[in-house]
């Protein structure tokens, strides 16, 4: 018998700390590494126009605690802003916007940086090192097409991740821009995704314990109150033994071999709650486990394991077992058995993927110095089936006098622009507006420079300018639809050319400003974004996200 | 067809200007107010000073001021909004600041109400907020019948289930004043949902209560026989144990001493059992049934509930809700950015929403032959063979032959001797597949 508690208090290491409780809710999200990364994270804001989506999505990051941020903005604090950015106030007038967001912004934590940058944009971006600091860069539109496209290549050059975005009236958009390969680990399926018991495949212990729990189940000779307590696993073992003397030795593999299979199981016994779990489950868990589909490219440690995995997967067919057991009615004795039975063959596996790990770091001549981390391997070899690869894609750029391309992408797009629910027709409003941006901007510090032209801006510009830009978004759509080399009929065109002409009058309507709920809402968007991009949790949006504040919805296009 | 172009309507701008205020900074919100929009309306929504009239007279009524709650302030006072209430029974915990964006270390302790509608005022002149320090059931009609649009941002599905029978309730099809619309906001970790209720109209939240599966409860003879999981080892120490030992204190789950308690006994059961697993933080989570929250998840959930008050208040754009369309976006960011945006539909047999009594007013001394008589000619009705009851007794049946032949003697007595004043009579016509109740008051 166990001592009682009584007699040997249990130590308690793992009472929360200050931090611990105040960021406990998020905690519980991603974890403490996904905090360390959080808090080794400092996030450039480019920031334009009325401003607020990249301040709202700043505040978003401050309050859990991103290490530093900065704000890179020239403009002077108008009565139009305080208005609309609720991290203002009425004495920031006059004053920098910049400075006076990140004194505000710094109030909600004190354990975050801040920093202003306010010189103009053109100098700033032009210097060499100007945007080493910082591991992630976000910009807002409008914005020069060649500081976009400086940001792009530090971002492709550098592998930092790097944000475009648009807030217009009721209208949104966010593209993500990632390295060529980009892969999350821990991806959080939920836990009915991640159940993999290998009922189809046990190794012997796992049979063994099977048989051992259901002797007597067939003849009779077991007590009711055992058989109510068979985990539903060792059923299915059971009947999957009886099934396979009836067919050949083959398992149940089509749906309907698996509802047969499933209804021999609840014969067992209608009425036990064990048999009920058993029969539930046939469907969720006699799967043969299936491999992640990209294994290839090229980077540190992730890669040297995905080699391992590969290695291991070749040779036993199957992936390392994650080792993980489903809540189900059974003795504690019993269930605590059976998942010590899953738990050694998940470390057997584990550890014949660290040796070819160590294996291959001798092969490849890596420094022996900074071996890969075993945590990191076994995380990977729990999570190996929910791995996932994202590839990113640069951002599309208007540039004045150029029609946009989609590449690989035209087909699909073409195909898109027929479906009236989709929004890849406010995704062509934002590249005609930018097309307008690039086209009729010129840097202010040029003599007789206007800065950035905002379509709609002046009190008598709605029609013409959406008359315009509607024109510009019209030609986008018959370049697309060439590029895709195919052809859209009426009166499939017109409803195409009157979607995008709808998206474009509701962002001309705007002037160019942000409505503050959409401005927070997307603000929401993309600082959930960043933190998926850097704690390398959960999967991020591949890569662009469109919302649309009047029907209430968002779609993502991969572009 | 092209999008057709209202005329210019921006060269006026009247909102903050009657009040001393500037109009310069509305000049985001009065230029988009003052045009068209590709999708408005035009005999809903005349560009220029109606909608923004609209929202500085609206009322708003937030009830919470936690993570949504928070938000849903900033987003109202910086859409215009000039008049908001916000009900609020909580004070703030330390664990609430990776969030609650307008409440700092310092306020720790204090009414969640009360500072937030302080901070509010002060960052933003011009907007009133009045906080309520207490719970939702203190107030009566009277109270929630002074606003024109209730935004909820609660973690209690109770309260919410309150709040939407009272506003329910409340419908008198003669005054249309008296239909609140109702937007309601939840969050869990990365997912969400926001959707709008016009009561009495479209689906409420009573009819949506499938939408949050309960969590299983562990049976007991698992916790007290054969537990397995960590989870087990802690209710059970919180269920049982803390009963047996501690019975006459009452369980704080904000006293460190007493999560640290039911900690130790969890992770001794646990021992026993060799059951890996108990944390302190489990154990809190298990107790406190804590839902993990982030500030950007409430952002994005808070900013879409305000979007449709936005729309509902200045008919700008279409909103959710409106009756035959969609009224519920539910939204995932865990993988990828999902929404579904999709109507829910009206349940008929739902508690709240569901055939609700009509108030009928009737001369105690007349026949219930009378009455049924008068069915027929009465427009809600129109009912030839109708069956009659009470929660107590058959009336009179139309249908079939045998229950009408019991109850025919009825249709002679005086109402005052079959009815109760103010009893509830259910009504059904099975040629219509029609069932509805009448709240009877004596004249
Ligand atoms: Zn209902």
């Amino acid at each position: 018998m166990a001592v009682t508690d009584a007699d040997v208090p249990p130590p308690l290491l793992d009472i929360p700390k200050a931090k611990e409780k105040k960021y406990d809710r998020q905690l519980r999200l991603w974890g403490i590494g996904g905090q360390m990364a959080l808090e080794e994270t400092h996030v450039l804001l480019i920031n334009s126009g009325s401003g607020v989506t990249g301040v709202e999505m700043l505040k978003n990051l401050v309050l859990p605690g991103v290490g530093q941020f900065t704000i890179l903005d020239s403009a002077v604090v108008s009565e139009a802003d305080l208005g609309v950015n609720f991290f203002l106030e009425d004495a920031s007038l006059g004053k920098f916007r910049a400075a006076e967001t990140v004194r505000l912004l710094m109030e909600l934590n004190p354990g975050v940086q801040g920093h202003a940058i306010t010189e103009p944009l053109e100098t700033f971006i032009t210097k060499d090192d100007g945007l080493t600091p910082f591991n992630l860069v976000v910009a807002a539109a409008p914005i020069d097409a060649t500081v976009l496209e400086r940001v792009q290549t530090h971002s492709q050059t550098l592998h930092v991740p790097a944000f475009y975005f648009h807030s217009v009236g009721y209208l949104s958009s966010l593209s993500l821009l990632l390295p060529p390969a980009f892969p999350i680990v821990d991806t959080h399926p939920d836990s009915t995704a991640t159940t993999d018991l290998r009922l189809l495949r046990p190794w012997p212990a796992l049979s063994r314990f099977a048989v051992e729990k259901t002797a007597g189940l067939e003849d009779g000779t077991m007590s009711a109150p055992d058989r109510a307590h068979i985990p539903w696993a060792c059923l299915l073992l059971h009947y999957l033994e009886q099934w396979k003397r009836q067919h050949d030795g083959k398992v149940p593999n089509t749906y309907k071999e698996k509802c047969e299979f499933r209804n021999l199981v609840r014969a067992g016994d209608p009425n036990e709650e064990n048999f009920e779990e058993a029969y539930a489950a046939v469907l969720k868990t006699l799967n043969p486990p299936t491999a992640p589909s990209a294994l290839d490219a090229a980077s540190p440690a992730f890669w040297v394991i995905a080699n391992a995995i590969a290695q291991f997967y070749a040779k036993h067919e199957q992936l390392p077992l994650p080792g993980a057991v489903p809540d189900m009615k059974a003795q504690s004795a019993d269930y605590i058995a059976l998942q010590n039975i899953y738990k050694s063959k998940a470390r057997d596996d584990c550890a014949e993927v660290v040796a070819s790990v160590r294996e291959l770091e001798k092969q490849t001549g890596r420094s022996t110095k900074q071996p890969v981390d075993e945590k990191e391997i076994e995380n990977f070899c729990k999570g190996a089936a929910h791995i996932h690869l994202v590839h990113g894609r640069p951002f599309q750029i208007a540039r004045a006098g150029q029609m946009i391309a989609f590449g690989d992408r035209a087909k699909a797009m073409a195909m898109e622009l027929t479906m009236p629910e989709s929004l890849i027709g406010l995704h062509i409003a934002f590249l005609a507006w930018d097309e307008y941006v690039a086209t009729h901007s010129t840097p202010a510090s040029q003599s007789g420079g206007v800065g950035l032209k905002i379509l709609g801006s002046g009190a008598d510009d709605f029609a013409i300018d959406t008359q315009r830009v509607t024109g510009t978004a019209h030609k986008i759509v018959d370049s697309l639809i060439k590029e895709a080399g195919t052809f859209v009929e009426d009166p499939d065109y017109s409803e195409v050319k009157d979607r995008v002409g709808k998206f474009c009058m509701e962002i001309v309507r705007a002037g160019g400003g942000e409505l503050h709920n959409i401005a927070s809402l997307t603000g929401g968007l993309l600082a959930q974004e960043v933190i998926k991009v850097i704690t390398r949790q959960y999967i991020p949006v591949d890569n662009t996200c469109l919302f649309d504040g009047v029907a209430s919805r968002t779609q993502v296009l991969r572009l | 067809m092209a999008a057709t172009l209202q005329p210019e309507g921006v060269s006026r701008t009247t909102n903050g200007g009657d009040d001393g205020e500037s109009p310069a900074r509305w000049k985001y919100l009065n230029t988009l107010l003052g045009r068209a929009g590709a999708y408005s309306d035009p005999t809903e929504f005349i560009p220029g000073d109606a909608p923004i009239m609209n929202i500085k007279n609206a009322r708003i009524l937030v009830i919470g001021a936690g993570g949504l709650g928070c938000e849903i302030l900033k987003n109202l006072a910086l859409s215009g909004f000039r008049n908001l209430d916000v009900i609020d029974m909580d004070t703030i915990d330390v664990s609430n600041l990776n969030r609650q964006f307008l409440f700092r270390e310092k306020d720790v302790g204090q009414p969640k109400a009360s500072v937030a509608a302080e901070f509010v005022m002060k960052r933003c002149p011009g907007c009133k907020v009045t906080p309520y320090v207490g719970k939702i059931q203190d107030k009566d009609e009277d109270y929630y019948m002074q606003f024109n649009i209730v935004i909820c941002g609660l973690d209690s599905i109770e309260a919410r289930r309150w709040i939407n029978a009272t506003l329910v309730g409340m419908v008198d099809e003669e005054n249309p004043e008296s239909l609140k619309p109702l937007i309601d906001g939840g969050t869990e970790g990365f997912k969400g949902q926001s959707r709008v209720v016009l009561p009495t109209l479209t689906s409420c939240l009573e009819c949506q209560l499938d939408m949050h599966a309960p969590r299983a409860a562990v049976p007991l003879c698992t916790l007290a026989t054969i537990p397995r999981q960590p989870q087990h080892c802690i209710e059970w120490a919180h269920i049982l144990k803390w009963e047996e030992e501690r019975k006459d204190d009452v369980l704080d789950t904000d006293d460190p001493e007493h999560i640290t308690w039911l900690y130790q006994k969890a992770l001794s059961r646990a021992r026993e059992f060799n059951i890996p697993g108990v944390t302190y933080s489990l154990t809190q989570g298990v107790v406190k049934n804590i839902i993990p929250a982030i500030a950007s998840t409430n952002a994005i959930v808070a900013a879409s509930c305000c979007n449709e008050a936005f729309k509902i208040a200045t008919s700008s754009a279409p909103y959710l809700g409106y009756p035959g369309t969609n009224n519920y976006m539910l939204y995932t960011g865990d993988s990828g950015i999902y929404t579904y945006t999709f109507e829910h539909q009206k349940k008929s047999d739902c508690p709240v929403c569901g055939n609700r009594p009509k108030a009928i007013t009737l001369d105690p001394e007349s026949t219930l032959g009378e009455f049924v008589e008068s069915l027929a000619e009465r427009p809600e009705s129109q009912l030839k063979k109708p069956n009659l009851r009470t929660a107590g007794k058959s009336l009179y049946y139309s249908t079939p032959a045998s229950l009408e032949e019991s109850t025919r003697p009825n249709l002679k007595r005086k109402l005052e001797d079959l009815l109760e004043d103010g009893e509830v009579i259910a009504i059904s016509d099975p040629a219509f597949q029609i069932d509805f109740q009448y709240i009877a008051h004596f004249s």
